[in-house]
């Protein structure tokens, strides 16, 4: 479950996504929240699930709304090494949305398979 | 205008019930706004756009285009869903006898 790294033990941090963007300000934290952990050198992936799907959704334009569109850092994650994207497909087919309407690669995965990265974890957080 | 009720939902339709909940209530004439996360309700080929295509039968619906755009919803706006910006949000409540917040 668990590498050494330099600083100490690695875990398996898995960050839950299950709110739509810019309504409450838990998508935003959970980003923030994610950066500092992988800045700690953990392993890190992120699920989307239910309305989470939507923060990841390609053309946002926050300009009217006067608040930050946080939808680019997913695209800056890979340079934190955060890679693990997952994204539940039940949740894309029943907003009428696909792989190609996101922002960055994703894996698109069954909610079973979801199930099975969940128990993988060392720790999960919801957001 | 008729000087029916204005309607606003800000939650997303997919995560509770309140738009199910003010459709319900919604009279015929009356107006439906969808601000906020209540924005994806105007979405096309979702679970819910059925549902909200039958209330177009009897409510006028309007979608915050602020709100939709800051989530990429532009491109998939229903039709019959109209765009109003915060000056036809104000020409909305100023049109209507009163506002009901659904929040």
């Amino acid at each position: 479950m668990s590498e050494e790294s330099a600083g100490g033990v690695a875990k398996k941090f898995l960050y839950v996504n299950r709110k739509a963007p810019y309504g409450t300000i838990y998508a935003l934290e959970s980003l923030e929240v994610v950066l500092i952990g992988a800045a700690f050198e953990q392993d890190v992936s992120l699920a989307f699930l239910g309305d989470g799907v939507y923060q990841l959704v390609k053309g946002q334009n926050t300009k009217a709304l006067e608040v930050k569109n946080f939808s680019p850092t997913f695209g800056a994650l890979e340079d934190y090494d955060v890679t693990k994207l997952y994204v539940e497909e039940e949740a894309l087919q029943a907003r009428g949305l696909s792989a190609a309407d996101l922002v960055v690669p994703v894996q698109v995965v069954s909610t079973q398979r979801m199930a099975e990265i969940m128990e993988d974890q060392d720790v999960v957080l919801n957001f | 205008m008729a000087k029916t009720m204005l309607h606003t939902v800000n939650k997303s339709p997919f995560d509770n019930g309140t738009l199910q909940t003010c459709l319900k209530f919604a009279r015929q004439g009356s107006t439906v706004l969808l601000i906020e996360d209540g924005v994806y309700a105007a979405a096309r080929d979702t679970t819910v756009s059925k549902q909200v295509q039958e209330a177009l039968k009897s409510v006028s619906i309007y979608a915050l285009k602020p709100d939709v755009e800051a989530r990429g919803m532009q491109d998939r706006v229903m039709d019959g869903v109209r765009l109003v910006d915060y000056e036809g949000f104000v020409d909305l409540v100023a049109q209507h006898k009163a506002v009901q917040s659904w929040v």
